[in-house]
């Protein structure tokens, strides 16, 4: 085991940033476009990106595998964007934000890059403003805040119940105009399946064309990962279908280490399961638990329809437990409450797998217009899939798995272990620790692609400058095709008898059970046996039909399942050696008399950095040691 | 419930193309219509058959990969609904249901129900952005925006870029995409300089690919976040308007 070194500058963490700047290589504006870079995804952080390398002069190829870039699915995220602005005048600061993220993700984040967050917060809300992204106002014509969860003030800029949708396509449009300078080249459907060392640094990818099943190699000086987050390997997500963890996987079996596998976060407003042939998960965003209230009733036995149970026969527990936040406790303490619920028998709906969000008392205060005006669209959405009137009856809600914080491991610049490859976005561990905050992650998003990226890059390219990209004839490019035709050619030739779902299904529910709201050794210990065994019964028996060379869309899942299943492996891996709880990672063994996560700061106040070491070999542990300087480890508390 | 589908079939760009009838028995009217088609994929996968190709993602209505015609309606019948948020219950047992690709020139089939949307990017690029690098934007309230008209703005700007208009129209004309990205640009304080050179560069790079608007209003009716044909007509204000404007001699009007 070794001790990672996070590259954090010294001196005050204020400073930190600002002195970091100065003291890193610059690249000067003409020799930037003697510069290949490589960016995979085109989501908030891709796209930001690859839009701000493109106006800084570098030649920049894109790759996304939908057929255009606005489609990542940043595009859903629905509440809102983080920022330090303050302009509601009540007691916001960048400290506050940066301190309320270090505390949001249980002390597990590493300092310094919280805090650069928060400081470049408010840059970004200007950005997105001057690109035109409608952002909610207030009469007066200024712009408009919300509160979310794990905080005290209103933070939050939105634009309705689509922000995420606003600041991607304000990104896209950015990358466009880039597209149409061409600065920057844009590769639709195409799918990143390795990336390509030499020496020990990343100097391209291959590529697969989905359309034609096309493989090719792409060569530069850089390569960034910005693939966004793994919670589909649960199956049952709030991912959209396509999003997976190959091209991140695919680094880290080519030593890229991949960190806190196992912090994944359960979000708590999500439409329950119906039936078992139900492709996704839908969110609510947290933003309705600012006007909703959360209840169940306190008789288990209540089969009454929740508008004919009175007040007292109702159990509002997040107030009743956690008096000052409330209906605004932060995510993981929200799910494991509504799971508490649950396993009490208190939940409500046909299958007893929710909780009631009640907007009736919103409703009666403000009038269904203004409900209308804050969140029409999402009241829309859970209408058309449960069929009920949210305006009339409680929408019914359900914890749901929704964001990886886990990632590849990356140092102060962002760029992983391996010289020359990046991570940026979800894609990356670095920012959230054991639990995210409500309106992160677009945050961070940007964060990364606008504001922290673009300087970092040239530290590292500064040191490459007239030395040629390898070029896509040398060997080690011609081993990687050989290795992704390979492997497409072995999926197709297996000819089993069950499908791709098929597995992956069984997957999600192995993970959901062992590694998912709650972790028990026994628990992940059965599901270190069981997915090694599915993973070669796949290997022998999945049947992928179609050929190579056309679009196959159960080839393209069937090898991201595969990876999928090693993943898992190594999140129950993962789950397993930290024995403590913190935020979204709920070891029963560990909680407090109360039934609250109960850290271990004293042997566990680490980033968990896992090492490939080859297939079915366990992956070596390294840690990066967390140091809390400026904010003092505490038990989190939102009573 | 049980349904019989009429699937439009075809192996790849410029291949022949042809109708195939599926069988769709044991669908769960709590299903969305792409679940519907899951499951009839698997079915066809058990039994060595290549299943139908379709694009899709989000599955929340908001990312606009997927989008099919539903019997003669892109997206079904549903108004304001995106083909992923359709549900079986808006469907009875033993209908027939017909699935198409959107049709269009300008989008030309790939696969089965899948189309290259692609010109609607090209429509982005010609100008549909505000030409605003990263870094040394002043404050975001030091530009403030009258709330009426960040409201149309994010009206039209709450387009998902799926391409129904495109499909509903009878001249196959791409005025409502174009018209909904110039809407959400040209309303705000921050398009203005670049309104009327904006406003020429990307209608006129929509009709390299598309047809000509004859105001039928198909466009408004298929669209799943109904986005107001209104936008047209914004559009093609500004469009004059910038034809007979030279801003380098008029100054800031």
């Amino acid at each position: 085991m070794t001790t990672l070194d996070a590259k954090v500058p010294a001196g005050p963490i204020e400073d930190k940033w600002t002195n970091h700047r100065f003291d890193i290589k610059l690249v000067n504006p003409a020799n930037k476009r003697k510069y290949e870079i490589i960016i995979i995804g085109t989501g908030l952080a891709g796209a930001s990106a690859a839009a701000t390398l493109g106006e800084l002069g570098y030649n920049v190829k894109v790759f996304t595998y939908h057929d255009s870039p606005r489609r990542a699915h940043s595009i859903a995220a629905q509440g809102g964007i983080n920022a330090a602005k303050n302009y509601p005048n009540d007691g916001d600061s960048i400290y506050r934000l940066f301190y309320d993220t270090v505390k949001g993700g249980d002390y597990r984040s590493r300092e310094a890059n919280v805090y650069r967050l928060a400081e470049v917060s408010n840059e970004i809300i200007d950005q997105c403003t001057a690109q035109g992204v409608p952002f909610a106002r207030e009469y007066s014509g200024l712009l408009d805040n919300r509160s979310f969860g794990g905080a005290q003030v209103s933070r939050t800029f939105y634009a309705r119940g689509q922000t995420g949708q606003q600041l991607l396509l304000g990104a896209y449009q950015a990358l466009a105009r880039q597209v149409s300078l061409g600065n920057v080249k844009l590769f639709n459907r195409s799918e990143m399946l390795e990336v390509v060392l030499h020496e020990g640094r990343a100097v391209g990818v291959v590529v697969r064309d989905l359309i034609n099943g096309e493989i090719s190699s792409h060569s530069a000086h850089a390569v960034v990962l910005a693939t966004g987050g793994y919670s589909n390997v649960f199956f049952l997500s709030t991912m959209a279908m396509a999003c997976n963890t190959t091209a991140i996987w695919r680094a880290h079996r080519k030593g890229a280490f991949f960190a806190n596998p196992c912090f994944t976060q359960i979000h708590p407003t999500c439409i329950p399961v119906h039936d078992e042939f139900q492709s996704k998960l839908t969110l609510m965003s947290e933003s309705l638990r600012n006007d909703g209230r959360i209840w169940v009733p306190v008789d288990p036995d209540d089969t009454r329809a929740a508008n004919d149970i009175p007040e007292s026969d109702r159990d509002y527990y997040l107030e009743r437990i956690y008096p000052s936040f409330g209906n605004l406790a932060p995510r993981d303490v929200s799910s494991r409450a509504a799971m508490r619920m649950i396993d009490e028998n208190r939940g409500v709906g046909p299958l007893k797998n929710g909780v009631y969000l009640d907007f009736a008392d919103a409703i009666n205060r403000l009038g269904k217009d203004v409900i209308e005006a804050r969140y029409g669209n999402l009241f829309e959405m859970y209408e058309r899939i449960t069929d009920e009137d949210p305006y009339e009856v409680p929408m019914r809600i359900y914890p749901a798995p929704h964001y990886s914080m886990g990632g590849l491991w990356v140092d102060y610049n962002l760029m992983t272990n391996v010289p020359g490859l990046y991570a940026i976005g979800e894609a990356n561990f670095s920012d959230h620790g054991a639990n995210r905050l409500g309106a992160s992650a677009l945050m961070q998003g940007l964060a990364d692609g606008y504001f922290v990226l673009p300087y970092t890059i040239a530290d590292y390219l500064a040191d490459w400058l007239n030395i040629s990209p390898v070029p896509t004839d040398h060997e080690v490019f011609q081993e990687a095709e050989r290795e992704v035709d390979g492997r497409m050619k072995r999926l197709l030739s297996i000819n089993g008898t069950r499908t791709v779902d098929s597995f992956h299904r069984e997957l999600g529910k192995i993970m959901i059970e062992y590694c998912g709201l709650a972790r028990s050794k026994p628990g992940l210990e059965k599901a270190l046996s069981q997915i090694p065994a599915l993973r070669d019964e796949f290997w022998k028996n999945v049947r992928v039909t179609g050929t190579e060379d056309n679009y196959n869309s159960e080839l393209q899942k069937a090898n991201r399942v595969a990876d999928f299943f090693e993943l898992a492996e190594l999140m129950c891996r993962d789950a397993l050696e930290r024995e403590e709880s913190c935020g979204g990672h709920f070891r029963v063994e560990h909680q407090t008399e109360e039934g609250e996560a109960q850290r271990d700061d004293l042997n566990q106040a680490h980033v968990s950095a896992w090492e490939w070491k080859g297939y079915n070999v366990p992956q070596a542990h390294h840690r990066e040691p967390l140091e809390f300087e400026n904010v003092a480890l505490a038990q989190r508390s939102y009573k | 419930m049980d349904l019989t589908l009429k699937v439009w079939r075809q192996d790849g760009p410029g291949k022949p193309g042809e109708f195939k009838e599926y069988e769709a028995k044991g669908i769960s009217p709590d299903s969305s219509f792409l679940e519907m088609l899951d499951v009839v994929n698997e079915r066809l996968v058990e039994a060595g058959e290549v299943p139908i190709e379709f694009d899709h993602d989000c599955r929340e209505g908001i990312c606009g990969t997927c989008g099919v015609m539903i019997n003669g309606h892109p997206h079904g019948d549903q108004k304001g609904t995106a083909t992923c948020q359709l549900h079986m219950r808006r469907f009875s047992d033993g209908d027939r249901i017909v699935i198409e690709p959107w049709r269009a020139t300008g989008m030309p089939v790939m696969r089965d129900l899948i189309v290259d949307r692609s010109p609607l990017d090209r429509i982005v690029e010609a100008g549909g952005y505000i030409s605003v690098n990263t870094g040394g934007a002043p404050d975001a309230n030091l530009i403030p925006v009258p709330k009426p008209a960040a409201e149309s703005s994010m009206d039209a700007a709450a387009c998902i870029g799926c391409a129904a208009c495109i499909a509903a129209c009878p001249n196959s004309a791409g005025q409502l995409f174009t018209s909904a990205k110039l809407a959400h640009l040209n309303l705000l304080p921050q398009g203005q300089p670049e309104r009327y050179e904006r406003t020429i560069a990307m209608v006129e790079k929509m009709e390299e690919f598309f047809g000509s608007c004859t105001n039928h209003g198909e466009c408004e009716e298929a669209c799943p976040k109904s986005i107001s044909i209104d936008n047209i007509a914004l559009m093609n204000r500004d469009y004059i308007v910038a034809k007979f404007k030279d801003r380098r001699k008029a100054g800031q009007t």
